[in-house]
């Protein structure tokens, strides 16, 4: 039987508001995947606690702040750490180009920028999740 | 992972969480650990939270599981929140209320999609409570969809059943009172700060004083989870009717209850799965064809396909 790709949509840092987030968690539940959301402000520890104890396939990271150079790679640390560096990590929000190629040395697997249709997310969740759906 | 049955014992959240995995998907792996490990459990106390959705369920098990972790007591929670029929996806909010919570070593929190199972739980329910007994945790907490008038199902797993409600619900009270009204232990008026709380109260108390023959009469308490007012009221009432249950009997009754219902669940289950397994999708296209074109009618092809399966 098959089963549903479970994602947590997480917001690390101080965003003020989470539309984007939204947006992409309910184009992610219409795709037929279990997202878990967690809210504004997550800390990194608690972003990896909840990936933990809800045994997700993906993170999937929204930040509007410009804080993901340093909370980003925090995250796929902790991961690492906790022995979870199987999760597919992937990241969306405001974040210039150049940033890009450090964020993917640092675990993230892929980052999507504004304008980016849903559906481009959804079909690189589905083709790279790493565990067996 | 290596040993989690090792680290399951101990409490290890990754190994609960991979576990419960298991069990949601119906993965022999679930199972086995369970047999190996059924005798460790029993020891946890089982509460139902229910109720109408935006009633404040979340926030109200956030500040239980505070106040008893803070006495040193170890939790689970099973928040589940409903499947969509039509894509099989879902959004599983309810963690948002727990957050701040879900880092104490003594917690853990599993969020579950209801994936196609009515009645307020979700298919891996009863297994899930399972492994968190044999993980160790002294109340396990089991927080439902938010219902309507007939999901009831948390009755047949919680040894307490807490029905959650608030002000301004008015008649919806009476229209509810038939279904699910009656699987309440304890109820709780939350958002007791809102202006019609006493009067919902004074409902509630005249609703549950008309059934006389009951031995134990459902406490009403007043709450206002947010601002943690009448938590400690409601643990006290939890910890009564408990002390209701073992001395009445009932606790034993209520838990062999639940074991058939297990038993049943795990037989439906592999049913389904069985059924599933074997109808070949492309098959069943092409004989359903037929039905659309009027061939055969869907009772004989239900009756085919049954055949099929079971011979």
């Amino acid at each position: 039987m098959e089963r549903p790709i479970r994602v947590l949509v997480a917001k690390p840092g101080l965003d003020g508001h989470d539309r984007g987030a939204k947006v992409i968690a309910r184009a992610l539940r219409d795709a037929g995947m279990e997202v878990i959301y967690t809210g504004l402000r997550q800390t990194p520890e608690q972003i990896v606690e909840a990936a933990i104890q809800e045994d997700v396939d993906v993170v999937a990271l929204s930040i509007l702040s410009g804080a993901h150079n340093t909370l980003f790679p925090k995250i796929t640390k902790l991961l690492k750490e906790r022995g979870a560096d199987d999760i597919l990590v992937i990241g969306g929000g405001v974040i210039p180009e150049e940033d890009i190629p450090f964020l993917k040395e640092n675990g993230i697997a892929e980052i999507f920028t504004p304008g980016t249709p849903t559906s481009a997310a959804i079909e690189y969740i589905k083709q790279h999740v790493n565990r067996a759906v | 992972m290596e040993n989690l049955e090792e680290l399951l014992i101990k409490g290890d959240k990754r190994a609960i969480a991979r576990t419960i995995t298991y069990a949601e998907n119906y993965e022999d792996k679930a199972k086995e650990i369970i047999k190996k490990l059924y005798e460790r459990s029993g020891n946890a106390y089982i509460v139902g939270i229910t109720g109408p959705p935006g009633v404040g369920k979340s926030t109200l098990t956030d500040k239980l599981i505070k106040n008893l972790v803070d006495v040193g007591k170890k939790i689970g929670v099973i928040a589940v929140d409903p499947t969509s029929p039509f894509t099989g996806g879902s959004i599983l909010g309810d963690r948002i209320r727990m957050q701040d919570l879900s880092q104490h070593p003594n917690v853990y929190i599993r969020s579950m999609g209801t994936r196609g199972h009515l009645g307020g739980l979700s298919k891996g329910t009863y297994m899930a409570a399972r492994i968190l007994d044999i993980a160790g945790m002294d109340y396990i907490f089991i927080e439902t969809v938010g219902v309507g008038q007939s999901e009831i199902d948390i009755v047949k797993i919680a040894d307490t059943v807490v029905m959650v409600l608030a002000p301004g619900l008015g008649d919806d009270v009476q229209a509810i009172k038939a279904g699910i009204m009656e699987i309440g232990d304890i109820f709780v008026v939350n958002k007791c700060d809102k202006e019609g709380a006493d009067k919902t109260v004074v409902e509630l108390n005249m609703m549950l004083d008309l059934d006389e023959k009951k031995d134990w009469r459902p406490p009403v308490v007043k709450v206002a989870a947010q601002e943690n007012k009448g938590i400690d009221e409601l643990i006290d009432k939890i910890d009564d009717h408990k002390s209701y249950l073992i001395e009445s009997g009932t606790f034993q009754e209520r838990r062999i209850e639940r074991l058939k219902m297990e038993i049943i669940e795990s037989i439906k289950n592999k049913l389904m799965k069985n059924i599933f397994d074997k109808i070949q999708e492309k098959e069943f296209s092409s004989r359903l064809q037929q039905v659309i074109d009027k061939k055969i009618d869907p009772y004989t092809f239900a009756d085919e396909l049954y055949k099929d399966v079971f011979n």
